[in-house]
């Protein structure tokens, strides 16, 4: 296992990465309130506690770059430009949604901005980078695919078959285990071996551990892997270490029959929030109270607009079940 | 015009198409060197970056498909034996199936999956697996089971320039099968059944490998006087649904002939299909001519027990002569 290095980003870079995950926490945050309403027509799986993630890694992306995401994806939409009123929308089921409401929540996706989509199979989204990032080395203009996804996704074998060939083929493919502490219910030593990061090294891949609550280390991390994809120096393995705060999926109190983790645990780990500690971070360099307080109080707007234009965006019309099967 | 086997006419389809749109891209295990002689020269002639050997990988192999053609290119994928298509079968039912319906119709996804399909030659039980009734049933996948040099090479060609999946199935044991193919560039289109034989006395629809039997199961019928219409799908999803139709409206009984288990068999449907849209023009039961559930075993003296053969087939035909709906 390799330490990322200590490269620091500078402060637009670093309150850019702030303002990114205070939109991702305000819209999770929102929707944890609005699926106890009821409104909502499926499960809803937050991404709070984990956005330094989506966000140090999103901020060496653009949109000809590609990323494919898990169950828990909104905060990999968000990080990777996609539009928060076009994600309410779809996650109300909504004719307005970015995928016309036939996806919701876990299908989240807008291929315009190299969204590859969240995906509701575990893993499901590593071969669909590979591909894209095949196609990427095919095109030859320096593009990378990333696949996010999750401590339960590295115990699926597509995530060996995914480091095989893209050690094989020199893929500008970057490999991005958020490992956030339990598989659904189970937690996740219980059911995983050794570390991820190091299941990379008998493929010749890069792995690197990071501390996936601080954006920082993400950021530096996911630069270098990036920067290698680009280059054509084959793919990386990075694991991030961060914590589910929320339950797997919203509702999960109304089914479950007992605790699977200590309040304790979810109080220590909410004490290492990556958003109040890198607020205190850019207070530390100089970064005034009040523009803080500025990127606060227009996530929120943003959030508030999201999800008033997903209350206001009509049913999907019936005939739409019928269309979009075949191109 | 030429004499061609239909492992050559698969080998040229491919060549053209690579020649005639560069985004054209082949891969899966033993591409390079070419099992079966389809895809035999192409690695040397196209390059390593348009024909690669893939890691025995099903799973990857299928995903990576799916992200390669969601990021612009056109994809055949070979995957051998159709068996192997199960051990692939999260991304192509999960993935490739569905990903364009759920996103909303945001992308076309031109993959074509090939592989050889059914039993015959001792190959055993996995390897020997009639797989089309699987993949009709995923909604997303088209299915194409040419049976002639002809429209093994214009399917091909139509199945590569189709914008959705097409699972394009060869029937095990026939790639030596010769026949006339037109010079140059020609398709045939997708969900036109074939009329292998005009009749009057009944409808006997046979897929893939069971055209042969059913044809020389109507010469020993015709010698008796009695004259079938046998009408080849050629494609399963979609179907032609108005060819079948037509022809029990002309003739009034129906058998049809499929190498894959009863259950939920192409045969099945095909019943289900007359019973609901020309009831009132059988003149008899319809007569499903199948593997029954049970695996398919190596020995020749067990094999050919459960395959249909010329007998059975012409015994289900005289079936349906002798018997009368009541009226």
């Amino acid at each position: 296992m390799n330490e990322a290095v200590d490269r620091l980003p500078g402060n637009d870079i670093a309150l850019a990465l702030y303002q990114r995950m205070l939109l991702v926490r305000r819209m999770e945050e929102m929707l944890g309130e609005i699926q106890k309403t009821g409104v909502l027509p499926g499960p809803v799986h937050l991404y709070i506690g984990q956005e330094a993630v989506a966000a140090g890694v999103c901020a060496h992306l653009d949109d000809h770059d590609w990323i494919a995401s898990t169950h828990r994806g909104h905060g990999h939409f968000l990080a990777k430009g996609g539009d928060p009123a076009k994600m309410a929308a779809e996650i109300y089921g909504r004719a307005d949604g970015i995928c016309s409401g036939k996806g919701g929540s876990m299908h989240v996706a807008d291929f315009s901005k190299g969204i590859l989509g969240a995906n509701g199979i575990v893993a499901g989204g590593i071969g669909l980078a590979v591909g894209a990032a095949l196609a990427a080395q095919l095109d030859g203009r320096g593009r990378v695919a990333v696949a996010f996804f999750g401590d339960g996704a590295a115990n699926q074998g597509v995530l060996s078959e995914a480091l095989n060939i893209g050690a094989l083929w020199r893929l500008p493919l970057v490999l991005v285990c958020e490992n956030n502490g339990f598989c659904e219910f189970s937690p996740t030593e219980t059911v995983t071996s050794g570390a991820i990061s190091d299941r990379a090294t008998p493929f010749g891949v890069p792995g690197v551990a990071v501390d996936g609550n601080d954006a920082f280390a993400v950021w530096a991390a996911a630069g270098e892997a990036v920067e290698r994809a680009r280059h054509g120096g084959g793919p990386t393995l990075i694991e991030a270490h961060t914590y589910r705060t929320r339950g797997h999926v919203e509702y999960e109190v109304t089914f479950l029959s007992e605790k699977y983790r200590a309040d304790e645990e979810v109080d220590a780990w909410l004490q290492r929030d990556p958003i109040p500690s890198l607020a205190q971070r850019l207070l530390e360099r100089g970064v005034a109270r009040e523009e803080l307080a500025a990127l606060e109080e227009s996530a929120r707007a943003a959030a508030e607009q999201a999800y008033r234009y997903a209350e206001a965006s009509a049913w999907p019309n019936a005939a739409q079940a019928h269309t979009d099967m075949f191109a | 015009m030429a004499k061609r086997k239909i492992i050559q006419v698969i080998n040229d389809a491919l060549a053209e198409e690579m020649e005639r749109d560069d985004k054209v891209i082949l891969f899966g295990e033993d591409v390079e060197m070419s099992l079966f002689g389809d895809t035999k020269g192409l690695a040397r002639r196209f390059g390593p970056n348009r024909v690669r050997n893939t890691p025995i990988s099903e799973n990857i192999i299928a995903g990576a498909a799916v992200g390669a053609a969601a990021a612009g290119y056109r994809v055949v994928c070979h995957m051998m034996y159709g068996n192997f298509l199960y051990t692939g079968m999260d991304a192509i039912a999960n993935q490739a199936a569905k990903l364009r319906y759920m996103t909303g119709g945001q992308i076309k996804l031109p993959i074509v999956f090939l592989a050889v399909t059914g039993g015959g030659r001792s190959a055993g039980a996995q390897h020997s697996d009639s797989v089309h009734p699987a993949l009709m049933n995923l909604g997303g996948l088209k299915v194409v089971m040419p049976t002639t040099p002809y429209d093994a090479k214009g399917l091909l060609k139509s199945a590569i320039r189709d914008d959705n999946p097409v699972v394009y199935l060869q029937t095990a044991g026939r790639g030596g099968d010769s026949g006339e193919v037109p010079d140059g560039d020609y398709v045939v289109d997708l969900g036109r059944a074939a009329v292998r034989r005009g009749g009057a006395a009944a409808t006997v629809v046979a897929m893939g490998g069971m055209l042969k039997p059913a044809l020389r199961a109507a010469d020993e019928l015709a010698a008796r006087g009695i004259d079938v219409e046998v009408i080849d799908p050629l494609t399963l999803v979609p179907l032609d649904e108005e060819a079948i139709i037509a022809s029990v409206a002309k003739t009034g009984r129906l058998v049809v002939v499929d190498e894959a288990r009863l259950t939920c068999s192409a045969a099945s449907e095909i019943s289900a299909l007359v019973a609901e849209h020309a009831f009132h023009s059988l003149k008899s039961p319809i007569q499903r001519v199948t593997v029954p559930n049970i695996a398919l075993p190596f020995s020749p003296a067990l094999e050919k027990v459960l395959i249909p053969d010329a007998a059975r087939i012409a015994a289900a035909v005289e079936r349906t002569l002798q018997e009368r709906v009541a009226a």
